[in-house]
């Protein structure tokens, strides 16, 4: 690797192998995370996601391979660097909210004054300021999630990987911490997204891997993998006869918009531009509106793993 | 090792904060303090001074009842029918009748009383009358008291320890007292403390927290922060323990101290006497003791109290972290509490093997099962406690203190390594068989 590339990645792992005692659960697995993205860690359940979580946290070790942090080899003391917010949230629930925060924080290594001084900020930010002496079970489900969050992001780590962020928020919350993410990636910190919810990685995600059984099958950004899903099926609205659009575009008729235009699907023959296959429908029909079908991330992830990703 | 330090203050001040933590401080030593009261009270309530009638129709033993500070004597005249009609408005506790056929039917002495008479009245009495008829009847036959009292020899034994050629007079008695007490208090911290630890493990694992944990520090920094904190919670405890009931009692004491000289002795005679009955294997021990306060308190000042003490702490420390890996493991290994029986058992089974077999080490404390069970570091915290103020040669105590050391680093490997796999493993049923692999999984 030179060290140009390896500056702009955050992270780099390289061809994992973790083994269980009786399956594989990562095999081969080269990821390439770049600095000051939101990365979207994709795929079903037992996919190997959250080994690979873990390998990246180092509470495992992986069998084969190697990680890169920031240009290093991983190790111990990157861990202040990093951030995780587990799927499964956990807290000691006989515990003050305030003692808590400030507990974890001081595990990832910031001494006390500075922990508090960032705790207060979030705080206010948050306006949660009431909670701080009450007791972590006394909180609903929703506010225990929020000072989850804050614990993840208090010690301003470049790396924040967040396991099913939005669940268990309602929408005015999840909006919140949406936006503290866009926040925390305007500041210049890389977020890794491991999600089933394909809505949350269409609108935030740069990056996209998905993994499936073991093994990594896509990685890139995620403009450049939804071209490679292109299929040169074009979405036509036009008025006049349907029956004029010769049948070489395979045009299938699907129900229109309130328009109240025809709507067809066509596709776009091999050895024609768009604009060639355009000119010949102007003759044809009206043309109302023309777009490509994109497809969109839950499209992409059926038709790479066969399967609708599950909650 | 900051992170350690960090988790063993957490785990310290929770559990020092908690209600059950500061209750069980202070009621302990206010149950010392009730049972040192009781002492007390029965030796101060036994001395109400008893009024006894007396009716001697014999005449033999116009002399021979004398008062004493709890009994007072009154001699009666007239029948026997009248002063049994007369007990009532005499005042008196009870009557003893007398016949005056006593020497030839010794069972036909009468004691008349309203309540219950005490049976130690009873054999108070029996005990003149008997003495009395005895010298008769000695007289008799020609011998004197004199004669008989000379011809009794009074024999009793002092044990002397030789420890490094210097002669200790020691007691048994305060020996057995202190290294049971000693034995004894490991053995319940060890459950006690043991067990805390496990629930603590367990409380992360179930609660989820132990993932966003071992993401900031490494697993064995968790456990072993949690096994010393735990740990400083007990000797705390030990030590209010201490402070409390030393200030309650001599607080106490000194609120009672003028009823108190005269009465401390048999407050102390009490507590024996009750020893005997509840503890008869005490009581042989206790009975050639002719002056047993002088004795204890002279044998206690013979035992080598900083060995002793210092082998308490090294005992309880060892034990515990010996036992609280294991119980560690466990809590890491299993999802609930109630999963934890199958495998606390045999965790349990050495510990209470040791205090069952207390009492034949206590008998015998240089015999060879008291030797082994010593040397064992699964037995040897309890053991060893109970054979130190008996007196233990050196090697013999630098070899078990070397096991215990050698016994807790093994066991605190065997369960880091456990740990390290079991708190991330979750919806699995455990076997013995997958704990054994997971001893040599790689992280």
């Amino acid at each position: 690797m030179n060290a140009k590339t390896t500056d702009m990645n955050i992270l780099e792992t390289h061809h994992i192998v973790k083994d269980y005692a009786q399956h594989r659960a990562l095999d081969d697995v080269s990821l390439t995370i770049p600095s000051g993205s939101i990365y979207g860690l994709l795929g079903p359940n037992g996919a190997g996601k959250t080994s690979l979580i873990r390998i990246i946290n180092q509470i495992t070790a992986p069998d084969q391979g190697h990680v890169v942090f920031n240009g290093e080899p991983l190790q111990q003391k990157h861990i202040r660097q990093i951030g995780y917010l587990p799927e499964e949230r956990g807290l000691y629930k006989k515990m003050k909210v305030g003692e808590q925060l400030l507990y974890l924080a001081q595990l990832k290594g910031l001494d006390k004054k500075t922990a508090m001084e960032k705790l207060k900020s979030w705080f206010i930010k948050f306006d949660i300021k009431t909670w701080w002496d009450k007791n972590v079970a006394d909180l609903s489900k929703g506010m225990q999630q929020k000072v989850q969050f804050v614990s993840t992001v208090l010690h301003e780590p470049k790396l924040i990987i967040l396991d099913e962020p939005f669940s268990g928020f309602d929408p005015i919350n999840a909006n919140l911490i949406r936006d503290e993410i866009l926040e925390l990636k305007a500041k210049g910190s890389t977020i890794i997204f491991s999600t089933h919810r394909m809505e949350t990685v269409e609108e935030l995600c740069d990056y996209i891997a998905l993994i499936d059984k073991s093994r990594k099958i896509l990685e890139g950004p995620k403009e450049q993998i939804k071209r490679q899903f292109t299929d040169n099926t074009y979405l036509m609205e036009f008025t006049g006869d349907a029956a004029l659009i010769p049948m070489e575009y395979s045009p299938k008729l699907v129900s229109s918009a309130n328009s109240g235009y025809l709507c067809v699907n066509i596709h776009l023959p091999d050895d024609l531009t768009v604009n060639q296959m355009l000119g010949d429908m102007i003759d044809k029909v009206e043309i109302r509106s023309f777009r490509e079908n994109i497809p969109n991330m839950n499209q992409i992830f059926v038709s790479s793993v066969g399967r609708i990703p599950e909650h | 090792m900051r992170n350690i330090l960090l988790v063993l203050q957490r785990e310290y001040l929770v559990r020092v904060k908690k209600k059950s933590f500061i209750i069980m401080t202070l009621l302990t030593p206010l149950l010392m303090l009730a049972f040192y009261g009781f002492i007390i009270w029965a030796a101060i309530g036994s001395i109400d001074t008893k009024q006894i009638d007396i009716l001697d129709e014999s005449g033999l033993f116009a002399t021979e009842f004398k008062d004493t500070e709890s009994l007072q004597f009154n001699y009666l005249m007239g029948s026997a029918d009248s002063a049994k009609a007369s007990l009532k408005s005499s005042g008196a506790d009870a009557l003893v009748v007398i016949p005056d056929n006593i020497l030839l039917y010794p069972k036909s002495l009468k004691i008349y009383a309203e309540k219950n008479v005490s049976l130690e009245l009873k054999s108070s009495i029996e005990n003149v009358i008997e003495r009395q008829i005895e010298n008769i009847k000695l007289t008799e036959a020609g011998i004197t008291r004199k004669i008989l009292e000379d011809s009794r020899v009074n024999v009793s034994s002092q044990t002397i320890s030789i420890n490094e050629g210097v002669e200790q007079a020691s007691s048994s008695v305060a020996a057995t007292i202190i290294g049971g007490i000693c034995a004894f208090l490991i053995y319940l911290t060890l459950i006690i403390y043991g067990t805390q630890v496990m629930r603590g493990v367990t409380e992360e694992k179930t609660s989820r927290i132990v993932e966003v944990i071992i993401s900031s520090i490494k697993p064995m920094h968790l456990m072993m922060g949690k096994i010393l904190g735990v740990a400083l919670v007990g000797l705390t405890q030990f030590i209010l323990w201490i402070i409390f009931t030393v200030g309650l009692i001599s607080a106490t004491s000194a609120l009672f101290a003028d009823k108190m000289p005269a009465n401390t002795e048999q407050a102390i005679q009490t507590a024996q006497e009750i020893q005997k009955q509840t503890n008869p294997a005490a009581a042989h021990l206790t009975q050639n003791v002719d002056n047993p306060i002088a004795d204890i308190t002279q044998a206690i000042d013979g035992l080598n109290i900083p060995l002793i003490i210092g082998a308490f702490l090294f005992y309880f420390l060892g034990g515990y972290l010996l036992y609280s890996a294991l119980f560690g493991a466990i809590g890491a290994a299993v999802d609930n509490d109630s999963d934890t029986q199958q495998f606390v058992f045999p965790i349990m089974m050495p510990i209470i093997f040791s205090i069952a077999i207390a009492q034949f080490v206590i008998r015998e404390p240089d015999g060879s099962m008291a030797f082994w069970t010593s040397m064992f570091p699964f037995t040897s915290p309890v053991i060893m406690m109970i054979r130190i103020p008996f007196g233990v040669p050196v090697w013999e105590l630098v070899l078990s203190m070397t096991l215990l050391v050698v016994g807790f680093m093994t066991t605190i490997w065997m369960a880091s390594r456990i740990y390290r796999i079991g708190i991330l493993m979750y919806g699995k049923k455990i076997t013995y068989k997958e704990l054994g692999k997971w001893l040599f999984y790689k992280p």
